[in-house]
């Protein structure tokens, strides 16, 4: 058994969102849905992650921040895109200013639907989230012998 | 004449071996307790806050991720540092639960925070630093209260060997009670509960992100996690040396008054708001002085 999926530890980046998704996001972690019960801490540093939540689309301003964060995730790690600006860019993919979703510029693992996202869908990505970190803990071992 | 010397060597000796031996019965013991406490810590502080909170053992399961994650740090030294410091809080507990001097188990757990400083000063980054910094105030701010349980200790018992201690006629806390007080005041900052978590903080997020650990990760992460277990361990035995006497029934008093303690702790860190180090150093100092110095001036009357 992997213990990486009995201890998921998250980092929240805000791109450019509404904070619409921010709020739902630590909504889950509130008493009413206590993400914790999956041994979800919201850590706030990215070296003590393992998967990187992004709210909002990206754009040229937050793109650096959020490749940072993802290079300084420690192996393995995910990322869940939360909301629909995330996953795609949403109704904002279109503007001159705005480069996509975030997986323009890192990959990611889970997407989430949702404008709001909703605090069930959050716990929801965080627990298929463990799978594809299960996944990627035994392909890391794999490699290693 | 020689035959004396090489006896007191011999005895010596097996005082060097028999801490030996105890540092590593509490490198096993000590992690498994102090685990668990985190965990049930865990679960009540859910509780308390209406939440259903994780299992006991989520402290357990973060511990193995940690140690399966990449293994990353800034320099080579951050890892030394903390593995030594790990050790001398091994060696501390072998001392204490030997039997042996409880000043030497204070002096070497002090050893181990100022090597767990090095650790977080050795990453250069900004929030280590001032995590580091502010973790050498709160050395400052507890260490008197501390050092004064082992000056009122030797007060009251003539001894500072634990296991003289525990053989006392009446437990030491009859005459030292201010000084417990100040003692459980003492060890919130110990345990790295609110209002004193200034430098490092358990809960998600603070203004200096993770504070001391925040350039740690992996398995340098899960040792400081691993020393932690141990020093509340620990720490949860010192406050035993003022209730456990040469009656047996004292034994289950002070594991009782120990978990109550413990208890207490977890309470206060879901009621109150950190403190700014000035607030922290101000009321450690005041009350050090005030209460346990007015606690030995009447033990020096009487």
């Amino acid at each position: 058994m992997e213990y990486i999926k009995k201890s998921p530890w998250v980092i929240h980046y805000d791109g450019s969102s509404c904070n619409g998704c921010d709020i739902e996001v630590l909504a889950a972690l509130t008493p009413g849905f206590d993400a914790e019960r999956f041994g979800v801490i919201n850590t706030g540093n990215p070296k003590h992650a393992d998967i990187f939540l992004v709210t909002g689309s990206v754009n040229e301003q937050n793109a650096p921040v959020i490749k940072q964060i993802y290079d300084q995730m420690l192996e393995p790690k995910v990322v869940a895109a939360c909301g629909i600006c995330a996953c795609s860019g949403g109704i904002f993919s279109e503007c001159y200013n705005v480069n996509g979703g975030v997986d323009s510029i890192i990959p990611v693992d889970v997407y989430v639907p949702g404008c709001a996202v909703r605090p069930e869908s959050i716990i929801d990505a965080v627990v298929k989230a463990t799978e594809v970190l299960e996944k990627k803990q035994k392909e890391l071992k794999c490699s290693k012998q | 004449m020689e035959n004396l010397i090489s006896e007191s060597l011999t005895a010596d000796l097996l005082i060097v071996v028999w801490t030996i031996v105890a540092s590593v019965i509490f490198a096993i013991i000590a992690p498994i307790v102090g685990c668990l406490f985190a965990g049930i810590d865990r679960k009540i502080s859910a509780r308390m806050q209406g939440r259903v909170g994780p299992p006991i053992l989520q402290p357990y399961y973060d511990f193995r991720k940690l140690m399966s994650k990449e293994k990353s740090a800034t320099n080579g030294s951050e890892g030394t540092y903390l593995t030594f410091a790990l050790i001398f809080v091994f060696i501390a507990g072998g001392v204490f639960i030997q039997g042996g001097n409880i000043l030497l188990s204070i002096f070497i757990v002090t050893l181990a925070s100022l090597l767990f400083i090095m650790a977080a000063y050795s990453s250069r980054s900004p929030y280590a630093e001032v995590g580091a910094s502010r973790e050498i105030l709160q050395v400052m701010a507890y260490e008197p209260i501390i050092m004064l349980f082992g000056v009122g200790v030797y007060f009251v018992g003539q001894s500072f060997n634990v296991g003289d201690l525990f053989m006392l006629p009446q437990p030491i806390i009859i005459f030292l009670i201010p000084v417990f007080v100040c003692f459980v005041i003492a060890l919130i900052v110990k345990f790295r509960k609110s209002p004193f978590d200034i430098s490092m903080s358990h809960h998600a997020h603070q203004e200096i992100v993770r504070g001391m650990t925040t350039e740690m990760s992996g398995p340098n992460l899960a040792k400081v996690e691993i020393m932690h277990w141990s020093e509340n361990f620990l720490f949860i035995g010192w406050i035993l040396v003022f209730f456990i006497s040469a009656n047996p029934v004292s034994i289950i008093i002070g594991i009782i008054v120990a978990i109550l303690v413990y208890l207490l702790m977890i309470w206060i860190d879901n009621n109150f708001a950190r403190v700014k180090w000035q607030s922290c150093v101000k009321w450690l100092w005041i009350l050090g002085l005030v209460v346990c110095g007015a606690n030995f001036i009447v033990l020096m009357v009487l």
